[in-house]
């Protein structure tokens, strides 16, 4: 597997305040990654500053051998979908919705291609039959699949997923997740996802960058997700077990009041 | 990655078809308003005529007169100020993402209003006259204007400055507007107490958006500043579609967010400017066109833009026409009638839901 982004002495400040300081990983095609860390330590922002949704104060992101950071908006997003954590609908179907994603590449206006490459899409996340649903009258798991084929059809090398499966029911977590990790095989492309629950971290994701202080605690495979790992980067003591055949994290000695 | 093997679905293109023939309907319609007001008024001319009259084919020197010298100016100010207010109420509603923008909700009516009060109040430029067909004159229309554009333009100024300062936050730019809306009410509140009966009489007079106070001298401005916004929003559909999608969506699809609101403001305030200054405050159209359409074919910019320009035109032609026929010969200004013209269609089509 050949590296495709290289991050490297990332920083970024937020009015006097150091948010990130000194990021550095690299990640491989075909790579699904889970970036972890408690509320506010700057997961959000780190995704940010890799398409340069926010301005990086120094540092570098190289997709293969060019420094996204020093590309326009429209090229970035022409190699790089994103996938809020928030989505806004409107009156439009999916099909417009999703066909929004050709922005980087549209001229004037849409071409027959575009269409297609759109139809494609929804053949390949199985959403045929959602094409013309209004999206206003989607369920929370829908939404998200639109979402996640609005960034496909941005034809990007990477994909970045801020909380992908917060707010959706344990079964739409799942497909979403699943949903993800074929994308990212079938293409050879990468994904980075920022994520709150450590199970379907380890389900779903290759490797793991616990972010810690502004900077990377930990970045590798699932031998490094142990309890003395979780207990430095979140400070609650948990046990690392097997449940099925599946690893599961659960908190470990604390109290219920 | 590549997506490939995909076609271009039948049934999206059917559904695409359906909202550009609302649109072509709409523009038909508009032109039959069109013809419509022109033919209707103090003498009635039937529409044949208006129409031969207008393709240079003359069939009476008096109505060539009337079309032409009267009619025609007023005409095409409605279609004019029809379209720029509710092309400019679209792009506030997107740019500043809150269903009640409207092209004043930056406070450039009470603006304009203010600077028509310092020119009539303090700069003396209006009087009564006693006749009944005009009872009220503003005896220099032409400082009026510039006053109340250049009031328009400092409010417009402030909110840039200020928006720009802090990062082109939607909410920033309404608690502005709403700010400086109050500011410019309470500074026209502070002139009409200070103005004699005759000055009260022109401030109230001037705040009556009126189509008919349009003359050939100043269309050509208005068409400049209307046409080349709509083209500009045009141009920007796309980019106003992944805004409505939200800021972080755009932005991930390569839209300069804040530069996209600090230019759609601008443009959006530059056209209400001109309508304010030379016809008045006419509302309603500018906040409930965008939503008529909207209701009818969605919120898809690549119509809705379009759309709204056509059903502006719809409600601000429409309305004229009533104005002149309903109480006659007394002339109405065309400010009273759009709400009463357009609310019950706008209450019905929101009981209706949305079309599918």
């Amino acid at each position: 597997m050949t590296t495709i982004l290289t991050v490297n002495e990332l920083k970024f400040m937020y009015r006097n305040k150091n948010v990130l300081q000194d990021i550095g990983f690299s990640i491989r095609r075909g790579e699904v990654v889970a970036v972890l860390g408690p509320n506010g330590v700057g997961k959000t922002t780190l995704l940010k500053c890799l398409n340069r949704i926010l301005r990086a104060k120094g540092g570098t992101v190289m997709l293969e051998d060019e420094n996204l950071l020093n590309l326009g908006t429209m090229d970035i997003a022409r190699r790089v979908g994103y996938v809020p954590q928030r989505v806004e609908t409107g009156r439009l179907t999916a099909f417009d919705a999703v066909l929004l994603g050709r922005r980087p590449h549209i001229g004037w206006d849409v071409t027959p291609r575009d269409m297609e490459i759109v139809d494609a899409a929804f053949t390949r996340l199985g959403m045929d039959a959602l094409r013309l649903s209004y999206i206003d009258e989607m369920s929370g798991g829908e939404l998200q699949k639109v979402a996640i084929a609005r960034a496909l059809v941005q034809e990007p090398k990477v994909l970045l997923l801020d909380e992908p499966t917060s707010n959706l029911d344990m079964k739409n977590q799942v497909d979403i997740l699943n949903t993800i990790r074929e994308i990212v095989r079938d293409h050879n492309i990468a994904a980075v996802m920022t994520m709150h629950d450590l199970n379907q971290a380890l389900r779903f994701a290759d490797t793991f960058i616990f972010i810690k202080n502004g900077t990377v605690h930990i970045h590798g495979k699932h031998d490094i997700v142990t309890p003395s790992v979780i207990e430095e980067v979140y400070g609650l003591p948990v046990i690392i077990g097997e449940l099925g055949g599946v690893r599961c994290v659960i908190p470990g000695a604390c109290r219920i009041a | 990655m590549h997506l490939n093997e995909g076609k271009v679905p039948a049934d999206y293109q059917t559904y695409l078809n359906r909202k550009v023939h609302w649109i072509i309907v709409g523009a038909i319609l508009s032109f039959a308003l069109f013809v419509l007001a022109i033919s209707v008024g103090a003498v009635a001319i039937p529409p044949v005529e208006v129409v031969q009259s207008l393709l240079g084919i003359s069939v009476s020197e008096k109505w060539d007169r009337i079309v032409w010298n009267i009619r025609l100016p007023q005409a095409i100010a409605a279609l004019i100020a029809g379209i720029g207010l509710s092309i400019a109420g679209v792009a506030m509603q997107s740019i500043l993402r809150n269903p009640l923008a409207s092209p004043f909700t930056l406070g450039i009516s009470s603006a304009g209003a203010f600077g028509a009060a310092v020119s009539i109040v303090l700069l003396g430029t209006g009087n009564i006259q006693s006749t009944v067909a005009n009872p009220v004159s503003i005896s220099n229309p032409y400082l009026t204007t510039v006053v109340a554009f250049i009031f328009c333009m400092i409010a417009t100024g402030i909110i840039l400055l200020i928006s720009h300062l802090k990062g082109s936050s939607p909410e920033v730019m309404i608690l502005t507007g709403v700010a400086l809306s109050s500011l410019f009410s309470a500074g026209v509140m502070f002139l009409q107490y200070f103005s004699n009966d005759a000055q009260l009489a022109a401030v109230v007079y001037w705040t009556f958006g009126d189509v008919g106070r349009a003359t050939w001298d100043m269309l050509p401005l208005m068409a400049l500043i209307v046409g080349a916004g709509t083209l500009y929003f045009i141009v920007n559909r796309w980019n106003y579609n992944a805004i409505d999608a939200g800021d972080e969506t755009a932005q991930g699809l390569g839209v300069d967010v804040a530069r996209v609101r600090l230019v759609g403001m601008t443009v959006a305030a530059l056209i209400s400017a001109v309508i304010v200054a030379l016809l008045g405050v006419i509302g309603f159209v500018g906040l409930v066109c965008p939503h008529m359409v909207r209701r009818i074919i969605g919120d898809d910019q690549r119509f809705l833009i379009p759309g709204s320009a056509v059903m502006g035109a719809i409600l601000l032609l429409a309305s004229d026409t009533v104005a002149r026929v309903i109480v006659a010969p007394y002339v109405l200004p065309v400010s009273v009638l759009t709400a009463f013209m357009g609310a019950p269609v706008f209450i019905f089509l929101l009981f209706r839901g949305y079309k599918r």
